[in-house]
C-alpha cells in the first residue's frame, strides 16, 4: 500500500484531503478518478472514524465502516496543522498539491495563517475546495449545520413525510454531506480547467445548504410562478395540474414497491400500464375500469378522484399478493418499471436482478489488518479509455506517514521521533 | 451571439438530453460558460423535451412549448436547435454538431441513441476525440440496460426511499431524488475526461449508470449489510449519537424547527436557552445515554417550549448559544425571507420572452474568481439560424430546404 500508481484520468494531480465527515466523499471521488489523495488527519485520527456502523460491531476508530466506505483510494498521514512545526510541513505539502479539500468552519484556516490568500502565495495554481454547511459568506456562515439542520434550511425536508407528523429527514449518516461531494469535486475540476487557461487556482466555496436547496427547485418553481405551497407528503405530482393525491409507494406482501399510474398520452411516459393491466388480469384481478379508459388519448390529468380510486384499488390487491422480489422479476420480464423500495439487503444480494453483478460493479478490497476482504461499491462511471480503479482500502491512522514524511519530504527519522513526541504527527 | 465567458468558455457541448438528469448536467456546464446546444425535435417530430409540458405553466394556463417552469429552470443558459432525428438528414446534421463539439451528452434509455445512429462508434467516426456521456438509470450493459427509468423509481431501487420515514409507517416519498444527485457526477466525469483529453488527445465514452453512482451515498449502509448482516431501516428524525435530534412544532400554521444536540456543552446551553437549567442535573436527561433512553419524553418537553415560539426566534437563540438548529423552511421562506441566500445571490431573476420574469437557483458549486452566470432558457428553435449558419456554416438555401422537408421546425 505504498506510493501512488500513475493511472487514471486524474493521475498527475495531488489532493490534500483535510475534511471531516462533511467532505470526505469528495476526495474519494477524485481518488477513484486517479488523483493522488492524501488524507491529512489529526494525530490520533479524524473524528469521523468514530461514526458507525463498525466492522463486526466493534467500536474502534480503525473499524468504522463509514470511514472505510468514504476513504478508499486515499493514503493517510497524521499532522497537526495547529502547531507551528505541523504548519511548516503542511506548507511543504501544499507546494506539491493541486487541490486542498477542507471542511473546517469558515475562518479556521485563515486563523492558522493557512487561508487561501496565504497558500496561493506559495502555490499560485492551488485550488482550494472549502465545504461547509452554509458557505464562506453570508449571515448564517457560522451557524452549526449538522445534517438535519441543513436539510431543514434547504426547503426540501419540509416536503417529506406525512401531513399529520413533522417533516422527516433521510435516516442514518449525513446524506446532505455525502450528496454534496460530487458538486464539490465537479467544481474542483472546473477550476482546474480554468487553471490551464489562466495559470491560477482559486477557492471553490461549497455551501452544503445551497447544494441541497437546488433539489427543491420544483417547489421553489411552484412558489415563484403560482405563489403556492405544495402540501407535505404529496411530493411532486406527475400530472401537474392534478391535485388528487395518487399512490406512489405501494405496500406489497413483504415491503413496498414504487410505481406510478400515468397516462400514455403522446407527451407522457412510455406505455407501461398496458403490461401491468395484462399482468394483473392474468392473476385473475379485474381491471375493468382500466380497460374502459382510453389510455392513448388521455393521461392521468383527465381522471377525477373517483376514477383514481377505482384504478388504484385493483393495483393495490395485485401488489399485496406479491413479494418485492416477485414484482421486480415480473416487471423486468414485462418491461414494466415496478421497482422495489429496496433495502440494503436487496441491493447487496442483487436478486432477482443481476444487473450490478453482470456489470461487475462490486469491488473486493483486502483488509490485511482484519484478515478479511470487503466488497465495496465500484466505479461511479464506466470510462472507456481510462477506467476508474478502486484498489486501496481506507488508510489506517498515519499509515503512510513514513513514505510521505521521510521518503518524500526527507524529514530525518530523529526529527520524526521528536515530532511524534510533540504530537505534531 | 455574445462571446462565451467563464471558466469553461470555448467548451462546446452537443446536448441530446431531455427530462431531468441530462439537462441539469448541461445546465451546470452552461452556467460556467460552455456553449451548450440543446438539440430537440420540433413539436411535430416526436422527440421534444417532455419538461416543456411539465411543472407549472405561466399564469397557470397550460399550452405552448416555452411556458413551463421546470423546463425554464433546468435549461438556463443553453441555445436551442430543433432537429428531426427520425430523419436521416436530421442525423446527418446531428453528426455535424458532434464534429463541432467537444462533448456529446444523451440520457435516453440504454441503447436508444445507438438505434438513432448516434452511438459512440458513429460519433467517433466524425470526431475521433469526442467525449460522449450516456446517462441512464441502469447503464448501457447488463440485463436491465434497455429499461427506461424515472427518478422516483430509481430513488426507491437505490435504497434511499427505504430509510426515509417513521419506523411505524411505510417509507416517505422523496420525488425524483436521484435526478438531482446524479448530474454533478456526470459533470465530474466529463471534466475529468476533458482534462485527460487535454493531456493525451484522446476522447472516450462515459457510461453513467445513475444507480451505480447513487449507491455511493449509502455505501456505509451497504457495508453494514455485507459485513454485519444488518439491514438499515428508517428512524424518523433520530440519530444514534444525538438527543434532542428532531423536528419540533412551533407557533404558527405548520411551522417547524429542528434542533440537534450532540455534546454536553450543547446540552447545557440548550437547557439555558429554553429556561430549564435544572434539566442538566436531572438523572433522566443529564447524560447522552439517559437522554437517548428517555428521548420520547424529552421530545415532548422540548415541544412544549417550541410550540410557543416562532422557528426564527428559536433558531437565532439556539445558534447564538452554539446549539445547532434550523428553520424548516418552505419554498416561500427560501425565496422571500431567507437573508442568507439573498446575501449569497442564490436565486437569480431572469427575463424570458414568453415565460416572463422568473427566478432560478444559481449553480451551487461556487468558483470564487470565476462565478457562474445564470441566463434564461431558450425558446424552442430560437437559435436554429445561428447554429446552422454561423456554427455549421450551412448555406441559406440548404437551411431553407431543411425547413421545407421538416428536418428543422
Amino acid at each position: 500500500m505504498t506510493e501512488h500508481e500513475n493511472i487514471g484520468m486524474l493521475s498527475p494531480y495531488r489532493v490534500l484531503d483535510l475534511t471531516d465527515e462533511r467532505g470526505v466523499l469528495c476526495g474519494k471521488l477524485l481518488g477513484d478518478l486517479g488523483a493522488d489523495v492524501i488524507k491529512v488527519e489529526k494525530p490520533g485520527g479524524d473524528p469521523s472514524r468514530n461514526i458507525g456502523p463498525f466492522y463486526h460491531d466493534e467500536p474502534d476508530p480503525e473499524k468504522s465502516l463509514f470511514w472505510f466506505a468514504f476513504n478508499t483510494n486515499k493514503r493517510g498521514i497524521t499532522l497537526d496543522i495547529e502547531k507551528a512545526d505541523g504548519q511548516e510541513i503542511f506548507r511543504k505539502l501544499v507546494r506539491t498539491a493541486d487541490f486542498i479539500v477542507e471542511s473546517f468552519p469558515p475562518g479556521y484556516m485563515e486563523k492558522l495563517g493557512l487561508g487561501y490568500p496565504e497558500l496561493e502565495k506559495i502555490n499560485p495554481g492551488l485550488i482550494m475546495v472549502s465545504i461547509t454547511p452554509f458557505g464562506q459568506s453570508g449571515p448564517y456562515k457560522d451557524y452549526k449545520g449538522p445534517d438535519i439542520v441543513v436539510w431543514a434550511m434547504s426547503g426540501y425536508m419540509y416536503q417529506w413525510g406525512d401531513s399529520d407528523r413533522p417533516p422527516v429527514r433521510i435516516s442514518h449518516h449525513s446524506q446532505a454531506y455525502a450528496q454534496t461531494a460530487p458538486e464539490a469535486a465537479a467544481g474542483a475540476l472546473m477550476a482546474l480547467y480554468n487553471r490551464h487557461v489562466t495559470g491560477h487556482g482559486q477557492q471553490v466555496d461549497i455551501s452544503i445548504e445551497e447544494c441541497v436547496t437546488w433539489y427543491a427547485h420544483y417547489f421553489t418553481g411552484v412558489w415563484d410562478t403560482q405563489k403556492r405551497k405544495q402540501p407535505r407528503g404529496t411530493g411532486m405530482p406527475q400530472s401537474y395540474n392534478l391535485d388528487i393525491p395518487i399512490t406512489r409507494l405501494w405496500p406489497c406482501k413483504d415491503g413496498y414497491v414504487s410505481w406510478v399510474w400515468w397516462g400514455q398520452g403522446k407527451r407522457s411516459s412510455p406505455p407501461l400500464m398496458k403490461w401491468l393491466i395484462e399482468w394483473t388480469e392474468k392473476q385473475g384481478i379485474s381491471t375493468e375500469f382500466a380497460d374502459e379508459w382510453d389510455w392513448t388519448k388521455a393521461n392521468y390529468t383527465g381522471l377525477n378522484a373517483e376514477a383514481v380510486a377505482r384504478l388504484e384499488s385493483a393495483t393495490r390487491i395485485f401488489f399485496m399478493a406479491h413479494t418485492r422480489s416477485e414484482l421486480l422479476e415480473g416487471a423486468l420480464k414485462r418491461h414494466v418499471q415496478v421497482y422495489p423500495v429496496a433495502t440494503t439487503e436487496d441491493i447487496v444480494k442483487g436478486t432477482p436482478s443481476q444487473q450490478l453483478n453482470a456489470r461487475g460493479y462490486w469491488v473486493k478490497l483486502e483488509h490485511p489488518e482484519l484478515s478479511d476482504t470487503i466488497s465495496y461499491p465500484g466505479a461511479f462511471v464506466r470510462a472507456s479509455e481510462e477506467p476508474l480503479r478502486i484498489t486501496r482500502r481506507a488508510p489506517l491512522i498515519g499509515e503512510n506517514n513514513r513514505e510521505i514524511f521521510e521518503i518524500e519530504l526527507g524529514i530525518p527519522r530523529e526529527q520524526q521521533i521528536l515530532l511524534k513526541q510533540s504530537e505534531v504527527i | 451571439m455574445a462571446a462565451q465567458k467563464g471558466p469553461l468558455a470555448g467548451v462546446k457541448v452537443a446536448d441530446f438530453t431531455w427530462a431531468f438528469v441530462g439537462p441539469i448536467t448541461t445546465r451546470m456546464l452552461a452556467s460556467y460558460g460552455a456553449q451548450v446546444i440543446k438539440i430537440e425535435s420540433g413539436v411535430n417530430a416526436g422527440r421534444i423535451d417532455s419538461q416543456r409540458f411539465s411543472g407549472y405553466f405561466k399564469d397557470g394556463i397550460p399550452g405552448g412549448v416555452n411556458r413551463a417552469s421546470d423546463f425554464n429552470a433546468i435549461n438556463a443558459g443553453k441555445l436551442s436547435l430543433t432537429l428531426n432525428l427520425a430523419h436521416p438528414k436530421g442525423v446527418e446534421i446531428a453528426k455535424k454538431m458532434v464534429a463541432w463539439a467537444d462533448i456529446a451528452i444523451e440520457n435516453f434509455a440504454g441503447g436508444v441513441i445507438q438505434k438513432m445512429g448516434l452511438g459512440y462508434d458513429e460519433l467517433k467516426k466524425v470526431k475521433p476525440d469526442i467525449i460522449m456521456l450516456s446517462s441512464c438509470t441502469m447503464g448501457q450493459t447488463g440485463p436491465e440496460a434497455w429499461l427506461g427509468g424515472v427518478g422516483p423509481n430509481l430513488t426507491a431501487r437505490s435504497g434511499i426511499t427505504h430509510i426515509v420515514g417513521w419506523p411505524d409507517r411505510g417509507p416517505a416519498y422523496l420525488g425524483p431524488h436521484t435526478d438531482y444527485v446524479s448530474p454533478p457526477l456526470n459533470v465530474l466525469a466529463i471534466m475529468a475526461a476533458l482534462d485527460y483529453r487535454r493531456r493525451t488527445g484522446k476522447g472516450q465514452y462515459l457510461d453513467m449508470a445513475q444507480y451505480e453512482g447513487v449507491l455511493h451515498f449509502v455505501a456505509p449502509l451497504l457495508l453494514d449489510y455485507s459485513v454485519n448482516a444488518r439491514v438499515a431501516n428508517r428512524m424518523g428524525n433520530r440519530l444514534d449519537y444525538a438527543a434532542p435530534h428532531a423536528a419540533y412544532r412551533c407557533r404558527g400554521e405548520d411551522r417547524w424547527c429542528v434542533i440537534a444536540v450532540f455534546t454536553d456543552q450543547e446540552w447545557n446551553s440548550f437547557c439555558q436557552v429554553i429556561g430549564e437549567p435544572e434539566w442538566v442535573h436531572q438523572a433522566k436527561f443529564s447524560t447522552l445515554l439517559s437522554r437517548k433512553a428517555n428521548e420520547a419524553d424529552l421530545d415532548k418537553l422540548v415541544e412544549q417550549w417550541t410550540i410557543n415560539c416562532s422557528p426564527e426566534e428559536i433558531v437565532s437563540l439556539m445558534q447564538a448559544s452554539g446549539v445547532a438548529a434550523g428553520i424548516l423552511q418552505t419554498a416561500e421562506d427560501l425565496m422571500e425571507n431567507d437573508p442568507h441566500l439573498k446575501a449569497r445571490h442564490y436565486f437569480w431573476r431572469l427575463d424570458h420572452p414568453e415565460f416572463g420574469s422568473y427566478r432560478t437557483a444559481r449553480t451551487p458549486s461556487l468558483l470564487c474568481k470565476t462565478p457562474p452566470e445564470m441566463r434564461r432558457a431558450p425558446l424552442l428553435g430560437e437559435h436554429n439560424q445561428y447554429v446552422l449558419r454561423d456554427i455549421l456554416g450551412l448555406p441559406d438555401n440548404e437551411i431553407a430546404d431543411l425547413i421545407t422537408e421538416g428536418i428543422i421546425e
